[in-house]
């Protein structure tokens, strides 16, 4: 399998996002930004980073969500609705190329929004917080490294459901693991004190099974300048390689089977 | 070494949501293609020609039977395959020439080639003139030469083109023949359906005919169009409008005889030569199931070849 199909497939992901003025996103979030950052201005010292950084941080996990679930759900479906997927087929390009080609261009896609919605968060932290922004730099980029891990594993969800549903069914699932991954400790929680056995059980196999992402979730930590551990960042990565690498190839799988009709 | 082989090709679908049954889309197709040559794939729609194509391009999978391209199983010699779909569609935010270099490099062009080929391809199209213009921009029959242009961008052995003069005037139909002509004295194999039953002539070397999933014919248009070659038009009038009258050869000169005695002026005399068409619609359509082979289920007036060689 050689990697330069995965490499145009995913070039031409990227582009197509580019061209598809995806990035337009961007210019939502800076205006959004420079309005929270003179309305936090306003505030008192400690409270204006905090909130600046806490609602930026949900701000860039949202739009990065947005992007990851409705792109990542149509990667597939849109390329078979068109038929641009035959003659991309019919070329020696295998089908887990074609999928990992298109995780790595909408992966880049996602990356570089957030890394331009970072920038922009960083470039409002020293407006609100002159001379001091420095100290929470570190924790703020740390967060948004999460965050990316976070939807990278999203993006490799979104297509993995994509494989094999439609794009709006694909969507609703991929939203759905989105959630309730964000409420793995509730639902440990829920199986370890649940009355009914069965419902205890049911809790802790879905926390086993569906992505933790509320361990990608350090936006607290970073908006009160606390250091992120690097064993967490670790162990984080490790985590995100792992799941997405999982549902690549289960979504290899499943398409390399099915039939383009 | 054979271009195209299927064997025995078999494609059940299953429809319906509650109680899915499957559904025949192609019924034990055997068929051979020599290299080098051009092969017409032809059939009402439905008929199976598309499922073909597809299950030869790996992009659907058999459900018995097996097809061979270039002696490999079918998917191995994706660097030796062009495709064009049927109405395809393109990326569209792309300009011409940018598709067709990603296809180029895809098919693994080497760089350094890239950009002569992508523009000996535009060329051969006609569409040199507006590489540069984005697919948007396109019409129906530009889409259409720029998706012939990722077909042969890297010099295939093998073409496969599902209805390639679809979309396109009288021109365009031209360069396209002319296209498939000139690919053919580079050695290469080309495969087409078409239910235009004149391009089909043009061109074709041989054809193979198929209706409801399953051969109906096969071998070189002279054999087949040769059927009634036995049979002559006379056109004559006699006290009235001009009448047309079909006789076997062999009763020519007596039947003539006759109506010259009978005060007849013979105005035309025309061997009968089988259309495509004629062919095409004959009556003797194999039945829609059931498990009989491709050469059990011809239709008498159509001579099917071996299945195999």
């Amino acid at each position: 399998m050689t990697s330069s199909a995965t490499i145009s497939v995913a070039r031409n992901a990227f582009r197509e996002a580019i061209r598809d003025r995806v990035l337009f996103s961007l210019v939502f979030f800076a205006v959004l930004m420079v309005g929270a950052a003179v309305l936090f201005s306003q505030m008192s010292f400690g409270i204006s980073a905090q909130s600046l950084v806490n609602f930026s941080l949900a701000a860039i996990t949202a739009l990065g969500v947005i992007l990851a679930v409705f792109l990542g759900n149509q990667l597939v479906a849109k390329e078979i609705e068109r038929r641009t997927l035959y003659t991309l087929l019919a070329h020696p390009v295998r089908r887990g190329q074609f999928l990992l080609g298109k995780f790595a261009g909408l992966a880049a896609t996602v990356a570089v929004n957030c890394g331009l919605m970072g920038v922009t968060l960083l470039l409002a932290l020293a407006y609100v917080l002159p001379g001091h922004w420095a100290a929470g730099e570190a924790a703020v980029i740390a967060a948004l490294y999460l965050i990316l891990l976070a939807l990278a594993v999203l993006i490799a969800i979104a297509l993995l459901f994509s494989c094999f549903a439609s794009p709006v069914m694909a969507a609703l699932f991929s939203l759905a693991v989105f959630i309730i991954g964000n409420f793995d400790q509730n639902l440990r929680r829920l199986g370890s004190t649940a009355h009914s056995w069965l419902g205890g059980h049911a809790a802790i196999l879905v926390a086993d099974v569906l992505p933790n992402f509320g361990g990608f979730n350090v936006a607290a930590a970073a908006a009160h300048f606390q250091p992120i551990a690097w064993r967490l960042l670790g162990w984080d990565t490790l985590y995100a390689i792992v799941y997405a690498g999982v549902a690549l190839v289960l979504a290899t799988a499943v398409f390399a089977g099915r039939d383009l009709k | 070494m054979l271009a195209v082989e299927c064997i025995e090709l078999t494609k059940d679908y299953r429809a319906g949501f509650w109680r899915p049954r499957p559904v025949r889309a192609l019924d034990h197709l055997s068929l051979a293609v020599e290299q080098g040559e051009i092969f017409g794939l032809l059939g009402h729609n439905g008929a199976g020609k598309t499922t073909t194509l597809k299950l030869l391009l790996r992009l659907i999978f058999p459900t018995s039977g097996e097809a061979r391209i270039l002696g490999q199983p079918a998917g191995m010699m994706a660097r030796q395959i062009g495709y064009l779909p049927e109405n395809p569609y393109f990326y569209d935010y792309l300009r011409c020439r940018e598709l067709v270099e990603y296809y180029a490099e895809l098919a693994n062009v080497p760089a350094r080639e890239r950009r002569r080929q992508v523009a000996w391809a535009l060329d051969r199209v006609g569409m040199a003139g507006a590489a540069e213009t984005s697919l948007r921009k396109c019409s129906k029959g530009m889409v259409q030469r720029v998706g012939l242009a990722q077909a042969i961008v890297h010099q295939p052995a093998v073409l496969f083109l599902d209805e390639p003069m679809s979309g396109l005037d009288p021109l365009g139909r031209r360069q396209v023949r002319d296209l498939i002509l000139e690919l053919k004295s580079r050695g290469a194999t080309v495969v087409f359906s078409t239910h235009i039953l004149s391009d089909a002539e043009q061109l074709c070397d041989r054809v193979a005919i198929l209706q409801k999933g399953r051969l109906a014919g096969q071998g070189r248009l002279e054999t087949l169009l040769a059927g009634e070659e036995d049979k002559v038009e006379l056109v004559f009038a006699q006290a009235g409008p001009p009448q047309r009258r079909v006789v076997a050869r062999a009763e020519l000169w007596g039947e003539l005889d006759q109506l010259r005695a009978q005060g007849a002026v013979i105005h035309a005399v025309t061997p009968l030569r089988r259309s495509l068409e004629e062919i095409f619609l004959s009556p003797g359509a194999p039945p829609a199931s059931g498990g009989r082979s491709a050469a059990a289920a011809a239709p008498a007036a159509v001579p099917v070849e071996a299945q195999r060689r």
